[in-house]
């Protein structure tokens, strides 16, 4: 099969994965507690990680832009650079990236593994439909939990912005705050959150696909996980390209 | 679609019973609908014919003893009648009800009456023993109380009620399957299908997974299809039936006199196709090489 075929016939698996998983939410049975657990497993386990990366990624913003603005001479506008680059770009693709390694990895190895043990098909024999009990919970679990991860990944950006710009450049705090007020726009905040959305459904149905999709036991379930995770983290940079676009057109975001 | 073919079935039947003016009524008719056809089934994947061509029939309270080499494509028949597979052509009907191209929303209320076997087992390794038996209860929100009386009838069956709460890395490979057994008997479902639950198991433990599935021949009325490659389980399943003693213990005789066991026959693959069909007497006295080599490794 050649590279396009195959790119298109994944596509097409996966287009089928997701309308299969939003299909099965119409009708019961709904796996509530399961897309509870997964909530948690998801949004509160990878909270300290992007924590971390939104701090130091604001920190070292201010760090690399400052010397430059100082350059020009509008050093106060420090933090109008970092709230921009982080809630446009930065805070969405970056979470998404730590929850892809984190999370798209974990759930292509557990699912993965259950098809080489029969697990799945066990599933299937009982009568439950995988994509209803497995799919279904893990995207609407990342659908949601991505967005508040991004909110939290970009406060603390700006957190970490704040205590380089105060702490190594000696720039008053209220200057700071004020430039990240005066640099935000309403549209910005929606534009960061429609895009850990889409975000959310990419890492979950690679994952979830190329989990289903293991074959050649244990060391297919290796393959699965790295697959997972290199190629949702090239369509999360990919698409945000052409979300970036799509937001530029219809919420007039990146016009200052 | 399924009470119509039953009552093509049955009125044909009928019709036999009429013309050769027997007088037998036909208390049961359902009885007569076979628990599981295969019609002419294909099956290849890429360029590799795995199934060519079969044909066979599990009648009520029967079981098939599925024989062949590995990657005969014995498995794949226990995934195709389960709609994990779909076929090239042919038809698959599952109590008289075509099911070959049931989509797999149609399928979820034929698999419900269909216990399924694992070869290793196939538990569910986050969930407890309970759990794993349970899982079918579970899916269909039946009350707990019920859900575990069923548990503890049904690892009673396969003598684990020990095992419980135990997790399944806790178990022996033995144990394993005959929890798989127990979560499959769970609803006691009128066909069970076995994929090679003896493989790699001590003989003493084999001949207990065989036992089981005698009993649920014997004494339940279970359509089963037993796919294996061990001449042991042939001969167990074949030569053997289970009866109930005056004080309730279950017993195992061997076929002779007394009874001549008609309800355990014996189909052998070999590249997609069956190359026999018939009772084990009649596969050990095969002059086909195939089998002879097969039955006696050489």
């Amino acid at each position: 099969m050649n590279p396009l075929t195959k790119f298109i016939f994944e596509l097409q698996e996966i287009s089928v994965l997701i309308g299969r998983s939003l299909a099965g939410l119409m009708r019961g049975p709904r796996y509530i507690a399961e897309t509870i657990r997964q909530m948690d497993l998801i949004g509160v386990g990878s909270l300290p990680i992007v924590l971390l990366t939104g701090f130091f990624t604001g920190g070292v913003l201010v760090l690399q832009t400052f010397p430059t603005l100082e350059y020009y001479s509008i050093q106060s506008e420090a933090g109008r650079s970092v709230a921009t680059s982080l809630i446009r770009e930065l805070g969405p693709v970056l979470s998404a990236l730590m929850v892809s390694g984190r999370i798209g990895s974990a759930i292509s190895a557990e699912l993965g593994s259950m098809v080489v043990s029969q697990q799945i098909d066990a599933m299937r024999a009982l009568g439950t439909d995988p994509n209803r009990k497995l799919v279904a919970p893990r995207l609407l679990a990342l659908v949601f939990m991505l967005p508040l991860l991004t909110v939290a990944a970009d406060i603390f950006g700006l957190m970490g912005g704040g205590v380089v710009a105060s702490l190594l450049f000696n720039q008053e705090g209220s200057v700071f705050i004020q430039s990240v007020r005066n640099g935000i726009s309403t549209q910005d905040i929606i534009g960061g959150l429609i895009k850990p959305l889409f975000f959310g459904l990419i890492i979950g149905s690679v994952a979830c696909h190329k989990g289903l999709s293991t074959t050649g036991g244990t060391a297919g379930v290796g393959r699965s996980v790295t697959n997972a995770v290199v190629i949702s983290s090239i369509w999360v940079i990919i698409f945000d390209f052409f979300l970036s676009k799509a937001l530029q057109v219809f919420l007039d975001i990146g016009r200052i | 679609m399924q009470s119509l073919e039953n009552e093509e079935y049955v009125a044909g039947v009928e019709e036999v019973l009429e013309a050769t003016d027997l007088e037998v009524p036909v208390d049961e008719p359902d009885r007569i609908v076979p628990a599981i056809e295969f019609r002419d089934v294909h099956l290849s994947f890429d360029d590799k014919k795995i199934l060519n061509g079969v044909n066979f029939v599990v009648r009520r309270g029967e079981t098939k003893v599925i024989l062949g080499q590995s990657g005969g494509g014995k498995s794949t028949i226990i995934r195709l009648i389960l709609g994990l597979l779909k076929p090239d052509s042919g038809q698959m009907l599952i109590d008289g009800e075509d099911v070959t191209d049931y989509s797999e929303e149609e399928m979820i209320p034929i698999r419900q009456k269909i216990g399924m076997v694992f070869q290793e087992g196939a538990l569910f390794d986050s969930l407890s023993v309970y759990d794993n038996v349970a899982y079918r209860l579970h899916e269909m929100g039946v009350d707990e109380d019920e859900v575990e009386r069923e548990v503890r009838r049904m690892l009673s069956f396969v003598d684990l009620e020990d095992a419980i709460e135990k997790m399944p890395d806790e178990l022996s490979g033995g144990m394993r399957r005959r929890v798989g057994i127990a979560r499959a008997l769970v609803g006691d479902p009128a066909i069970v299908l076995f994929d090679e639950p003896t493989a790699g198991l001590d003989p003493p433990t084999a001949r207990t997974i065989c036992e089981l599935a005698i009993k649920l021949r014997d004494l339940q009325d279970v359509s089963s299809i037993f796919v294996t490659h061990e001449m042991n389980n042939v001969s167990y399943l074949s030569s053997e039936y289970a009866t109930v003693t005056e004080d309730g213990q279950v017993v195992f005789e061997k076929e002779g006199e007394k009874l001549c066991l008609i309800n355990t026959e014996v189909i052998m693959l070999r590249d997609g196709q069956i190359i026999f069909s018939g009772s084990d007497e009649r596969l050990r006295s095969s002059p086909d090489r195939y089998v002879q080599r097969f039955i006696h490794g050489k």
